[in-house]
């Protein structure tokens, strides 16, 4: 869908920023470039839709040369999101969404109808339409930007850090939500980062930029994880790859009863017992202890994190994080199932590399 | 220019007028809007009362307040004070801002650690607070200075003195060299107590002058 | 000045207050009106293309030092007497703080905001003339603000040398040793300038989008 034939952006003071780019973004993909600053991702991204033009070389987009386009009319058909948004502050939040629509001549009246449904769709309720940016917190203003991107249903999606300038709780939320969007929409999304996790999590492919405007490696992430081209990609993926790894891996792993109980009940703990509420979800744990005792909310050890049945490293995690060694696994409502053990997380890593299920 | 060097003796007399009339309401009015501005650097409400006040103030035109003044305090109209009285008020309503933004311009945490250490408020002030609101209150006072020093020729169309007197003459003789003469005293004039300021503004905080 | 203003004789014929604040008021806008179309699209210009903002700057902060009685009497000078020369120096002065306003105004346009209007795909026309002055518009305001206050006060001060309005009043009133006279006019000149202002900031409210107005003040978070 997106093309760059050996594609080179040298600035007026010399800088390569880009150096003999050769890659092709697969049309309904989430393409991420990443890569440390001054490596050219930005740089690239920005030739897509012209902001930038390269000093040689090519770039089709549906195998068209965007330099044979005039910018204007070439990026009413490319959707923009930018850190920070750039949303416009005289505008209400509804007409900046609709701003591509109006641009290219759509009735007022359609365009903003376009606009609430988009909103909608991007996760804000739509009584947002009449405020202003200045009204909306960071992460709000993020999901407008990504509306008034997708307002004009553009085929394709250029993304320049746009979740890097909102808290991390709010970060995770927004890229669920574009995993969530591009399972609807599958559009062709090109996206930057200079975060690895980031890239790991939302790229079906990911290109790894080394300063300097070179690609050091264009994979997929498990490939990227097992398998660096070269140091700088080993050490850019981070020490913890093999942890990483265990993101990508669904394995079995067996799911223990545990013994439970719930507030105010008597029991007799022996090792360590999981305290439940009524829709048996779990509370924290209660330790050892002679005899019989009540359970009391004060004596409460608070848990670790819950493993929901996806990924080997949710598995891990769980078990390493819990005070009794032992992970609390919950179903889609949350409610208790059981619990997973460190060492079984292991043996399913092992299976699975017998099985040739991780990649060499 | 040539009319300088020839009437040397009276070019530097409205000089000297000129000087005094601009100089004293520049130096009052900072000093009366220290406390002001103080003031409204602490207080929304003071804020709430002094901004727009200052404001109504400054847009009164000067022809007006220089012929109003006279009335107010019973002086006579040829009296220097009433160009001095209306150009106290101007650099009031101009520095009452600086003053405030320059005081809150001064990091909160540089003040809470001299209070840790034991300063009273009032010493803290002059020694911690002023000091570091220097920059922002030297740049008012350069445009506070600069608008004085060219309001003071309005004076003399009610028979003031000053390099407006030039101006008056040069109009009712015909003789523009005259006039022009008195704009280039009034300009070199107020470079040069601007250039001053900035002089004494970079002298008074070496601390800003390090570079990095 | 009581005596004088109420006197209804001063209220009626050729030179009456009514005609004097008509025609200061005339001086007032027209000469507005002129400097506009010459001095919001020169910083517009200059804003939108970054180049120049040196001169625009140092132009205007140059002409706070330069006396406008100067000014006046030099265009006067050279140009006769008349209308014509007093519109001449109130446009000049009045040119240098809407330039260095709008020019202002367009360079603090949030630059991401900017860069995601080329983005989406305008044109630099519609760059310029949907997102940059619609931002812009405080700032601008503040120039005419400036500007208007400017006018105000030189077209009276332009009754010394033989123009109308309320100046008319104080100069006349100075050679006929009629303070009151002197005083109605200083004091309705004053008056005036208070409404000018508080016209523009009326019409500030009117026209500045909501959306950029210091949050707090009627949103929600």
């Amino acid at each position: 869908m997106i093309e760059f034939r050996a594609v080179t952006k040298r600035f007026e003071d010399g800088t390569i920023a880009v150096d003999e780019l050769d890659l092709a973004v697969e049309a309904g993909t989430i393409t991420v470039f990443v890569g440390p600053s001054g490596c050219g991702k930005t740089t690239s991204l920005r030739m897509v839709n012209r902001m930038i033009d390269p000093t040689s070389g090519t770039i089709l987009v549906d195998g068209k040369d965007v330099l044979s386009v005039d910018p204007p009319t070439l990026r009413r058909g490319i959707g923009y999101v930018i850190q920070q948004a750039g949303l416009f502050p005289h505008r209400t939040v509804l007409d900046n969404v609709a701003t591509v629509p109006l641009l290219s001549g759509w009735d007022r009246r359609k365009a903003r109808t376009r606009a609430a449904e988009l909103l909608e769709i991007v996760g804000l309720d739509p009584a947002f339409g009449k405020r202003y940016p200045a009204q909306l917190s960071g992460g709000q203003q993020q999901r407008v930007g990504v509306a008034r991107a997708l307002a004009a249903d553009p085929p394709v999606l250029l993304m320049d850090e746009p979740f890097s300038a909102v808290d991390p709780v709010v970060r995770e939320d927004l890229q669920n939500e574009l995993l969530r969007l591009q399972a609807e929409l599958d559009k062709t999304i090109v996206f930057v980062t200079h975060d690895i996790d980031e890239a790991l999590k939302l790229g079906e492919r990911v290109a790894v930029f080394q300063t300097g405007g070179h690609l050091a490696q264009y994979a997929r992430p498990t490939e990227l994880l097992a398998a660096p081209a070269n140091d700088f990609v080993a050490s850019f993926v981070g020490r913890d790859r093999g942890y990483r790894t265990l993101t990508f891996l669904h394995a079995d792993v067996p799911v223990r009863p545990v013994a439970t109980a719930k507030l105010g009940e008597r029991v007799v703990v022996d090792d360590w017992t999981l305290v439940v509420d009524s829709e048996n979800r779990p509370r924290g744990w209660l330790s050892g202890v002679d005899g019989e005792v009540e359970v009391r909310e004060q004596d409460l050890v608070s848990g670790g994190s819950l493993y929901d049945g996806s990924t080997l490293r949710g598995a891990l995690d769980a078990a390493l994080s819990s005070p009794s060694a032992l992970g609390v696994a919950v179903d889609e409502s949350g409610a208790v199932i059981g619990v997973v053990q460190a060492d079984d997380v292991i043996s399913a890593l092992a299976k699975a590399r017998a099985a040739g299920e991780v990649p060499k | 220019m040539t009319w300088i060097f020839e009437n040397w003796d009276r070019f530097w007399e409205v000089t000297e007028v000129h000087l005094r009339l601009s100089a004293v309401p520049v130096l009052i009015g900072f000093v009366l809007s220290i406390p002001l501005g103080w003031l409204a650097s602490r207080s929304a409400t003071a804020r709430a009362i002094l901004f727009p006040v200052a404001n109504i103030l400054f847009t009164i035109p000067s022809i007006a307040l220089i012929v109003i003044t006279p009335v107010l305090i019973g002086a006579k109209i040829l009296d220097e004070i009433n160009v001095i009285v209306p150009l106290v008020i101007y650099t009031i309503a101009l520095m009452v801002r600086s003053v405030a933004d320059a005081l809150a311009s001064v990091p909160g945490h540089v003040t809470a650690a001299a209070n840790a250490m034991g300063y009273r408020p009032l010493r803290r002030f002059l020694t911690v607070d002023f000091p570091l609101a220097l920059p922002v209150t030297i740049a008012g006072l350069r445009v506070a200075t600069v608008s004085n020093i060219s309001m003071v020729s309005v004076g003399a169309l009610v028979g003031l003195g000053g390099y407006g007197q030039l101006f008056t003459e040069g109009y009712q003789t015909d003789n523009s060299a005259k006039v022009f003469a008195g704009l280039i005293g009034t300009v070199v004039l107020a470079v040069l107590a601007d250039g001053l300021l900035l002089l004494l503004g970079r002298v008074l905080t070496p601390w800003a002058r390090t570079g990095r | 000045m009581g005596g004088w203003l109420f006197d209804p004789a001063h209220w009626s014929g050729p030179t009456g207050v009514p005609v004097r604040l008509l025609e200061h008021l005339g001086y007032t806008l027209v000469t507005l009106l002129i400097a506009a179309v010459i001095a919001v699209p020169l910083g517009a210009f200059v804003g939108h293309t970054g180049k120049g903002g040196f001169v625009v700057v140092g132009l205007s902060n140059a002409l706070r030092a330069l006396p406008t009685t100067a000014v006046l009497i030099l265009v006067v000078l050279w140009a006769g007497l008349g209308d014509f020369p007093v519109y001449v120096a109130l446009v000049l002065l009045a040119i240098p703080p809407i330039m260095a306003g709008t020019y202002a105004g367009i360079r603090a346009v949030d630059p991401v905001a900017v860069d995601a209007a080329r983005g989406v795909g305008m044109r630099e026309s519609g760059v310029l003339l949907q997102v940059e002055i619609p931002n812009a518009l405080p700032l601008i305001y503040g120039g005419f603000r400036g500007a208007a206050l400017q006018v105000v006060a030189t077209a009276t001060i332009a009754a010394y040398t033989g123009a109308g309005g309320l100046g008319r009043l104080v100069f006349d009133g100075l050679a006929l040793q009629e303070f009151g006279q002197m005083l109605a006019g200083a004091v309705l000149v004053a008056l005036l300038a208070v409404l000018v202002d508080l016209g523009f900031a009326g019409l500030q409210r009117l026209t500045v989008s909501p959306g950029l107005r210091p949050v707090g003040t009627g949103g929600k978070r």
